[in-house]
């Protein structure tokens, strides 16, 4: 039956085709269905719908009306919701160099090591504990009254630091958790891109009589540097996206806010006060710094990031 | 010196050593949460110094299955982890080969805009993705954990592309001359070529979905319906409170699984999570 109507039906540019090459490209649209319709349904239509959303008041339950630019002016002078601007992206300043740093330190140190699966295995549990226990674990660690704070104290010889109920060390609790949790993955990651450097190349730059820090500094890490731009947008990509410690280590966003997050924010707003216009907004606006340092990334990576051609 | 000559069998025991407090940084938090879940409140409260449990005693742990029900979480967990990455693998794959070796119009276009979505994090669309979800009648349904994240994995699609991009084209044509067509190639030349693949990111797929917490929040209600973080979750005020011995105990039930799954199959997860690190544009 299909063949006999080949000619008749389809569009005008699938006319001329023979009749398998129009129903294979039917096999392309039928194979890819779920996944871009999914996305669709799931990722690009809540993020279209979440922009309209922002321009307007909406409880989920009485009709929605337009509130224009409103949404946007009342979250940006919000004290609150500038200050989960602020610690999002001071968490994302804290927790990207550093975790990054670490993590690209061990793997050069695990690159040609004996016993490196007994590292790895240290090193990757946390990744595979969800965020839930993790912070559950830390938070008993932080506490003022706890072995951690008690040996800091004898130690250093000061009060035992009240990690989450002090306004200046909450953030800072929030990080580590951040980069403990997260470290073992951008070893993994990193391992991988050295190991994957071949041996000539390295080889060849040894005869030119190339030290172990020469190696490292001109050969090792700008060949690693794709894999480190890669894993940067990433790190800060999810670091914006801080909740589940924030979540669980504090009450409602640490003293003073101190912990508040952009994403803890919205949480707030959305799902407590049922704000969805003023949470949208807060969204589009965590959007926008997210698309924005990745565009810089972008920019950036042309002068620091060699490939290989 | 003869140091440049032979690195790999020299590991200066510097090296070592900062990798072993590294180390202990990170297994610390383990062990401690282990000692803690087996120690008295009494003596957690009293001697906030001393590390080895004494008494041992292993009530932290009936109290903590008594208090949630962790077999029904752990269920849930499983199941919904289960249709999570069975539904990624067959549509990513699926669409990795229509991107791949299917010449279809705006094919290009389509991949860009999929792939451009990764920028669209859930935390960014939680709020209309909830409507969204709200008005299929998914909310406190786990069809909202289970079909989004099935449906919509760009770096999965991204990841079975390379891998079907680095097969023979040969092998498809053998088939096609055969008489297969698309279906069948795809079921018995593609998938069971790309297997190493798969297996990746079913790992990759699986540990995100098994630790995943925020949509799980947002959209559960009923705790007969919570997954294992989520029940988890339960302790941080409502059943824990001051009883630190019992969080860290229901923190143990709940991690144990997953470690033991880890020592035993860490080849496997360690290179498949290796390739989340595989650039998605």
């Amino acid at each position: 039956m299909p063949g006999a109507s080949a000619g008749q039906v389809g569009s005008p540019e699938l006319r001329g085709l023979p009749t398998w090459r129009r129903r294979d490209r039917l096999h392309g649209y039928v194979f890819v269905a779920p996944q871009v319709v999914g996305t669709a349904v799931f990722v690009l239509i809540p993020f279209l719908f979440g922009i309209v959303l922002a321009f307007a008041k909406w409880d989920g339950l009485t009709t929605p009306h337009w509130v224009g630019l409103n949404n946007f002016s009342s979250v940006l002078v919000d004290p609150v919701f500038l200050r989960s601007i602020v610690n999002t992206v001071l968490i994302a300043l804290i927790t990207v160099p550093i975790g990054l740093g670490l993590a690209i330190i061990i793997a050069i140190g695990l690159d040609r090591i004996r016993g490196r699966t007994v590292y790895m295995l240290c090193y990757f549990a946390p990744v595979l504990t969800s965020s839930v226990a993790v912070s559950l674990i830390w938070q008993q660690l932080f506490r003022a009254d706890g072995n951690l704070s008690e040996a800091f104290a004898k130690v250093l010889g000061i009060a035992p630091p009240d990690w989450l109920g002090d306004p200046h060390l909450v953030l800072i609790a929030v990080c580590i958790v951040t980069i403990w949790s997260s470290l073992g993955l951008n070893v993994v990651i990193f391992l991988a891109g050295l190991q994957a450097i071949s041996p000539s190349v390295l080889e060849a730059a040894r005869i030119d009589g190339a030290g172990p820090m020469t190696m490292l500094t001109k050969i090792r890490l700008p060949l690693l540097s794709p894999v480190i731009f890669f894993s940067t947008v990433v790190a800060v990509i999810s670091s914006f996206q801080t909740f589940d410690t924030v979540f669980i280590l504090t009450k409602n966003g640490g003293p003073d806010n101190a912990a508040r997050t952009i994403v803890y924010h919205v949480y707030d707003i959305g799902f407590r006060r049922f704000e969805f216009g003023l949470a949208s907004a807060a969204s589009v606006i965590l959007f926008v710094l997210t698309i924005v340092v990745t565009l810089v990334q972008m920019r950036l990576q042309k002068r620091f990031v060699h490939y290989e051609s | 010196m003869t140091a440049t000559a032979m690195p790999r069998v020299r590991t200066p025991i510097g090296v070592h050593l900062g990798l072993g407090i590294g180390a202990f940084v990170m297994v610390a938090p383990f062990v401690w949460m282990l000692l803690t879940s087996t120690k008295t409140l009494h003596q957690i409260l009293i001697e906030p110094l001393s590390l080895i449990p004494h008494p041992f005693t292993l009530e932290n742990y009936t109290a903590a299955w008594d208090a949630v029900s962790f077999p029904l979480a752990y269920w849930n967990s499983i199941y919904i982890c289960a249709l999570v990455v069975a539904g990624t693998l067959l549509t990513s794959a699926m669409a990795a080969y229509a991107f791949a070796r299917i010449d279809f119009r705006g094919s290009k276009v389509i991949f860009g805009v999929f792939l451009a979505t990764q920028m669209l994090p859930m935390q960014v669309t939680i709020v209309p993705l909830y409507l969204v979800l709200a008005k299929l009648g998914w909310i406190d349904s786990h069809l909202a954990l289970i079909v989004p994240a099935a449906l919509s994995n760009p770096f999965g699609v991204f990841l079975m592309r390379q891998f079907i991009r680095s097969l023979p084209v040969e092998l498809e044509e053998a088939a096609r001359i055969d008489g297969a067509g698309r279906w069948r190639t795809f079921f018995s030349v593609i998938l069971p070529n790309i297997k190493p693949g798969l297996a990746a990111l079913g790992v990759i797929t699986a540990i995100g979905a098994w630790n995943s917490f925020f949509l799980p929040l947002v959209v559960l209600n009923s705790p007969d319906l919570y997954t294992v973080p989520l029940m988890l979750s339960q302790f941080v005020g409502q059943f824990g409170g001051i009883n630190y011995a019992m969080i860290m105990a229901a923190s143990t039930i709940s991690i144990v699984p997953m470690l033991i799954a880890f020592l035993i199959a860490h080849r496997r997860i360690l290179n498949s999570m290796a390739m989340s690190g595989l650039g998605g544009t």
